[in-house]
């Protein structure tokens, strides 16, 4: 065989030609120009065209946040300043920054306690938004609460500490009685720490010191930022274990238990949250015993947290549904009772999936706490529409409050959003 | 759940109550009713009590007398000698005519930054999702201020369209926008039913025209269908259902004598035209853009949902790629984006109740903030108000199931 070849074939290539550099247009920026941005007449046409939507935002925003003025005492000094040039006043937000994250009736030497508590809630959400933490830390989240009320209203510390016994008294009573039946722990805990929160109401009365530690600060007096905040943090985590009980009520082959849940879920899910929050301000007053000084921040509390636990339920309704059957036959085929099938296999598989839902749930009622500026609570919104644009030195800064509003909206809810995502891909344990 | 076959035998004791399945649930039935009730009661109580301290009773009758306030904006006609009852009316129209509006519009953005954001093109995809993101995550109170201050401080004055060389004009001579409102050319019938004055059976019977061209085309279609059935061949309908749509609605309009009343500057504000009020276009756009961006992720989703495998398939059987997308991916699409979409509508109901925070006069800013603020009647009016938006609220989710059951999968 050689020997013919050796002669018809006069020479055969046993290495490769090296590899041609690829043609200008096919690599490199140029293709991926090409591919992205003018695949087609139409597709070129809408590339101008959002080139040029971008045009007029940046030249309409970048010189006038680029020209700002971040030191003056007053609009007409700040326009004495910028002299005619665009730009804008952004000295309002140093100068009334105070007023935007606390309110104006907040005392100013107090400061350090709200931000403590910001800090602090920080380091107690921690454990709970990432699991690879610590486990112990989750002393300390259930311990801040009462840190934090204490912290931001002060008082006298026999407060917070009696609520925290009540607590303490109804779990231990819970964890004695729970390996009898659940139901005889769940009602013996609620009854102990009902038990202790009367008796200590007597104590903290009788011992309440002239002058407390930390000085009290009324429900009134906050506002600001941290208004929205505490109403967003303090609803969602009151409505998520009322959103569990709701749903599972609903689920409940119990015609009575159900049809007060229904009612209650698409009655709140039928009116808009102002309507709540009239409720709040004007008439939840007289279904009050007439000794009883409820407040107005604890009335908005107490509706928002009807309100989301409405919403949250049927996210988590959406969940339970989402459970395959013989999640629950298995676990009636355990032998497990009703509190057991749930606690053990149902709802944490439920709420892992409910967990975007719930998530979703948090940015919208975090971004609906501003509706309170409408009863005359001075959140964020209130603080601007209110004492800021109403004062002498700064009406009519309204772009440099708004926006900068808008961006403290914007960069908490994109970042719970971001989380949300982050938390799905962790979960995600199956269909690898 | 589980359930004994065979029960065991033997005399009724009270820890059966608590302990045997088939007590239980009665029992804890009982329990509850019983908490309940008395919560009511204690409610009830602490209600009556209160009322008596206060001087107060429960009673309809403010509705009846004379509201005492003026409303800007209104849709049927109403002064400030009309009854209470009058504008929650006056309200009622105006939460449906912001909401039916923002509807409309929130639908448009939203169709369109959702197809737009699954584009080939790569800065438009960015560019939507910039767009979606940023007002999602900005409260929508936030976004109607806004809107509301570049309605009031940012147009012009009326006087400054005024003098030979003025500071701002007319678009195309129809449109002013000013900080009172915007002024657009009003339609009216020079020799319509009701004379010069032009009464609503006018406008009642140009919607009933074109009802009636939408049945008219739906029936046109569906010969054609039978047609194609029959034959295999469809015979072209887009001419006749452009004349369906288009030769009645014009040759009323000509008979009527449509007329538009071009809005004027008289002394120091305009005159004549329809003035659209700062508070209701701060609203409508505001809930359109901000709710727009919630039904662009719906579109996404719906687009999205719609196996590849399907287009393929189509393409497969030799269909054209519009026909493609009309016949195959959409109806599939629509039936992820359209329940959403409605809770989205259902949203912006809802949400057109912060009207009270630019002052339009919306539902909850007539009865719910100047009758309830002077009447002091809290709880009549806040009752009534919920009322009114529960209805609304039922009235859609029945709509949305009757929807549902229509598109469900024919399944075997």
């Amino acid at each position: 065989m050689s020997d013919t070849h050796a002669q018809s074939v006069a020479f055969v290539r046993d290495t490769a030609i090296p590899a041609a550099p690829a043609p200008a247009n096919e690599t490199g920026p140029v293709k991926w120009l090409r591919e992205n941005l003018f695949a087609t007449w139409a597709n070129a046409l809408l590339t101008i065209a959002a080139l040029f939507v971008i045009y007029l935002i940046l030249s309409a925003t970048l010189p006038w946040i680029l020209g700002g003025v971040w030191t003056t005492s007053s609009l007409s000094e700040c326009r004495e300043v910028l002299a005619g040039e665009t730009g804008a006043c952004f000295s309002v937000l140093s100068e009334r920054w105070n007023q935007l994250l606390f309110g104006f009736k907040y005392p100013s030497e107090l400061y350090w306690r709200p931000t403590l508590a910001l800090v602090m809630l920080f380091v107690a959400a921690a454990p709970v938004l990432f699991f690879d933490l610590p486990r112990k830390l989750l002393i300390f989240t259930a311990l801040y609460p009462f840190i934090a009320f204490w912290l931001i209203w002060g008082g006298s510390i026999l407060v917070p500490i009696v609520a925290l016994l009540g607590v303490v008294g109804g779990y231990l009573v819970y964890s004695r009685f729970v390996t009898q039946s659940f139901a005889t722990g769940f009602f013996g805990g609620i009854v102990a720490a009902l038990i202790v929160w009367y008796i200590g109401g007597f104590i903290t009365e009788a011992l309440a010191p002239a002058n407390p530690m930390l000085a009290a600060v009324p429900s009134r007096d906050l506002g600001g930022f941290m208004l929205n905040l505490m109403l967003g943090v303090t609803c969602v985590s009151l409505s998520i274990p009322l959103g569990i009980a709701l749903a599972l009520g609903r689920q409940s082959s119990m015609p009575l238990i159900k049809g007060i849940c229904v009612i209650f879920i698409e009655f709140i899910r039928g009116v808009p949250l102002i309507t709540l929050l009239f409720v709040a301000s004007v008439m939840l007053a007289y279904f009050f015993p007439p000794e009883a000084n409820v407040d107005l921040f604890l009335r908005v509390v107490i509706m928002i947290t009807m309100f989301s636990s409405a919403y949250i339920a049927e996210v988590i309704r959406g969940g339970l549904a989402a459970l395959p059957k013989g999640q629950y036959e298995a676990a009636d085929s355990l032998g497990l009772e009703y509190a057991q099938a749930m606690r053990l296999i149902i709802l944490p598989q439920a709420l892992k999936i409910s967990i975007p839902g719930i998530v979703n749930i948090a940015v919208g009622l975090f971004k609906d706490t501003t509706l309170v500026s409408v009863i005359s609570m001075f959140d964020l919104v209130g603080m601007i529409r209110g004492p800021i644009l109403a004062s002498t030195e700064w009406n009519g800064v309204y772009w440099e409050l708004l926006g900068f509003a808008a961006l403290l909206f914007f960069v908490v809810c994109y970042g719970i959003s971001q989380y949300s995502q982050w938390l799905e891909r962790r979960l995600a344990t199956d269909h690898r | 759940m589980t359930t004994i076959t065979d029960p065991p035998k033997g005399e009724f004791r009270l820890s059966m109550l608590l302990y045997d399945t088939r007590y239980r649930s009665m029992t804890l039935q009982v329990i509850a009713a019983l908490v309940l009730a008395l919560a009511l009661a204690y409610l009830y109580r602490n209600l009556a009590f209160n009322l008596r301290e206060a001087g107060l009773n429960i009673s309809f009758e403010f509705l009846g007398s004379p509201a005492g306030y003026d409303i800007n904006q209104t849709l049927i006609e109403y002064d400030s000698q009309s009854s209470n009852f009058r504008a929650a009316m006056v309200g009622i129209l105006n939460t449906l005519l912001v909401a039916f509006l923002a509807c409309v519009t929130a639908t448009v953005f939203g169709v369109l930054a959702g197809v737009l954001r699954l584009s080939n093109n790569w800065l438009v995809r960015k560019l939507m999702a910039v767009y979606v993101e940023v007002f999602r995550n900005i409260p929508v109170l936030i976004w109607i201020i806004i809107i509301f201050t570049i309605m009031t401080a940012v147009m012009p004055s009326p006087s400054a369209f005024r003098g030979d060389d003025p500071d701002s004009s007319m678009l195309f001579n129809l449109f002013a926008f000013t900080n009172r409102g915007v002024y657009v050319p009003g339609p009216y019938f020079t020799h319509g039913i009701g004379g010069e004055e032009g009464s609503i059976f006018n406008w009642l019977l140009a919607i009933a025209v074109l009802v009636g061209s939408f049945f008219a085309t739906r029936a046109v279609t569906h010969r054609a269908n039978n047609i194609q059935e029959k034959t295999g061949v469809r015979p072209k309908t887009l001419w006749i259902n452009l004349a369906i749509w288009f030769v009645p609605i014009i040759l009323l309009c000509l008979l009527l004598g449509l007329s538009w009343d071009v809005p004027v500057l008289k002394g120091f504000n305009f005159g004549g035209g329809l003035k659209v009020g700062g508070p209701l276009i701060a609203l409508w756009f505001a809930l359109s853009i901000y709710t727009g961006a919630f039904i662009a992720e719906n579109v996404r989703a719906g687009i999205l949902s719609v196996s590849k495998g399907q287009t393929e398939a189509a393409s497969a059987l030799g269909i054209r790629p519009r026909r493609v997308m009309s016949l195959v991916v959409l109806p599939q699409a629509l039936r992820v984006i359209i329940p959403p979409l409605i809770s989205q509508y259902l949203n912006i109901t809802k949400n057109s109740s912060l009207a009270i925070a630019v002052g339009y006069a919306d539902i909850t800013a007539t009865l719910g903030g100047i009758t309830l603020n002077q009447t002091g009647r809290a709880i009549e009016c806040v009752l009534l108000l919920m009322l009114f938006y529960l209805v609304i609220s039922l009235l859609i989710s029945a709509g949305m199931n009757v929807y549902n059951n229509t598109i469900k999968l024919k399944e075997r």
